[in-house]
């Protein structure tokens, strides 16, 4: 058993994390805003926006994935843009992989966040209004701290959904170990030529971290309200 | 002098109403603002404080709030505000919260000793009673030096006792810092007790506006006793009625003539008043 451990090759597991840490911390960054927008507007506009957020979630990742092939390549402007302007390839290689992971875990950041921040006490953001404060410093020092659980499933969520890709990943940035061979592909690949001990062992992995980290938020979620809830009188 | 003059269009349960109001509130006055629910208390309050925009002109001390052309974020009036259900920030020390407004720790200091909070500062809100997170709210309020303190219901969640208490402390806090407050409320006590002014309002508008003595007691004539009731039962006992009327939380029984009893009906909004007899009080 060790010796199996001890032999497997460890690369596409780690690129795995990598790959979702990086995406992680990026949709934060992007998904902060658009979920306090969509939680605080009356646009009319808003269903538009909730409507492709949400689209990574019912396509069939084939489809991204062949949409972003044909966006980021040269057969597009936004390919050539880049190609031209910076000299970056958008496919085929880690950046490319992480563009397409951002689009396809984007609904995972975004709405755990925007559910969050609707159930807060719409006085409670007033009041921070009142204040004085404006609408960034209201989000970062009232909002964001009272929607801990949120902010947590969110995080955990898009990282886990991340470490699981294989169809986005697979077409956008092929199987080159070391740029785009995560642990998902690297399990179909150990498959297809029939190295089913590989295969048992890293399905193995992926499956007790995805149940730890999913038993972990939902320990933290429900010590969480027990303490927030438990005084109200 | 707090110049109002503000319209809005409201689209309640009953329909379309406009709130349609015009007021000149002077300065250190305590107003209590009061009328059914769905009456535009509370959206008078909120377009006062910028939170929801009205027509029309708001003019505090001089200073343009609104009119045509401007319109003051409510980061930028000088407002405090009282919720209902207290709105306190749950992440933050009752300390941490009154100086998330202002930072300034003396008035913090003086505020939470007015209020008897000084050994609760350290702890989170959600470890305090309905009126001790009232009271800090009040202070929250007051920390932003506001020329105006608006209150929407402020004690109607809270038991008597604390009621009490509280209206005690809201009458030491304006009289220390003679901040022009404007309260809802629907409780006649607390309207006589803290308000200078009363306005009621009544779809929208102001239907009666003065001090409380004059709008709240009832009675007219040589009218001794008044209650608003309604009619919850109609019983015909031998050759008399009885009338079984809700006034507030108590059940009375009232003889009528048999030609009252078939122009009253159960459901009823009516006035009980009696002149007969001096009351007694024990």
């Amino acid at each position: 058993m060790i010796e199996i451990l001890s032999n497997l090759e460890y690369g596409p597991l780690l690129l795995s994390f990598k790959l979702a840490f990086i995406t992680t911390m990026i949709l934060f960054i992007l998904a902060l805003p658009l979920a306090w927008y969509l939680s605080q507007t009356k646009s009319r506009i808003k269903p538009i926006l909730e409507a492709i957020t949400a689209l990574p979630i019912v396509l069939p990742p084939s489809v991204i994935g062949f949409y972003l092939l044909w966006a980021l390549s040269i057969n597009s402007p936004i390919g050539v843009f880049f190609e031209e302007t910076f000299g970056i390839k958008l496919v085929f290689n880690f950046t490319g992989v992480v563009i397409a992971s951002c689009f396809y875990s984007l609904p995972f950041m975004v709405q755990p966040l925007q559910s969050g921040f609707q159930s807060i006490n719409k006085n409670m953001l007033e009041a921070s209004y009142i204040a004085g404060k404006s609408k960034t410093e209201t989000l970062l020092k009232v909002a964001l701290p009272n929607i801990k659980p949120a902010l947590i499933t969110a995080i955990i969520v898009t990282f886990a959904h991340t470490v699981g890709e294989f169809g986005v990943v697979l077409m956008v940035g092929g199987s080159i170990p070391g740029e785009t061979k995560v642990a998902a592909v690297a399990i179909y690949e150990f498959v297809e030529i029939i190295d089913y001990q590989s295969a048992h062992v890293y399905s193995a992995i992926m499956l007790i971290i995805s149940f730890i980290v999913l038993l972990s938020v939902y320990i933290f979620n429900q010590k969480y309200n027990k303490k927030f809830a438990g005084f109200q009188r | 002098m707090i110049e109002i003059n503000i319209k809005k269009e409201l689209h309640g349960s009953i329909g379309i109403m406009n709130l349609d109001v015009d007021l000149k509130i002077k300065t250190k006055d305590f107003v209590a603002l009061t009328g059914l629910s769905g009456s535009g208390k509370t959206t008078l309050l909120r377009s006062l404080a910028g939170l929801e925009k009205a027509e029309g002109i708001v003019k505090v001390d001089n200073e343009i709030w609104q009119d045509e052309k401007t319109f003051l974020p409510v980061q930028k009036r000088k407002i405090g505000f009282v919720f209902q259900d207290y709105a306190l920030f749950p992440n933050m020390t009752i300390l941490e919260n009154l100086l998330f407004v202002n930072k300034n720790k003396k008035l913090s200091q003086k505020l939470l000793e007015m209020t008897d909070l000084s050994e609760l500062k350290d702890r989170l809100p959600n470890s305090l009673s309905g009126g001790q997170k009232q009271r800090v709210s009040l202070c929250r309020a007051m920390m932003n030096k506001p020329k105006l303190l608006l209150m929407d219901e402020p004690l109607s969640a809270l038991d008597p006792a604390m009621r009490l208490k509280l209206q005690n402390e809201i009458l030491q806090l304006h009289e220390e810092f003679e901040t022009t407050t404007i309260m809802v409320s629907h409780d006649p006590s607390e309207i006589y007790k803290l308000s200078n002014r009363v306005i009621v309002l009544k779809d929208g508008k102001v239907k009666d506006d003065g001090i409380a003595k004059n709008i709240l007691l009832k009675t007219n004539g040589s009218a001794k006793f008044s209650f608003d009731g309604k009619i919850l039962d109609i019983i015909k006992v031998d050759v008399i009625y009885v009338a079984i009327i809700a006034i507030g939380q108590q059940l009375v029984e009232v003889t009528i003539s048999s030609s009252e009893a078939k122009d009253l009906k159960v459901g009823q909004e009516v006035v009980v008043s009696t002149k007969a007899f001096a009351p007694s009080i024990k």
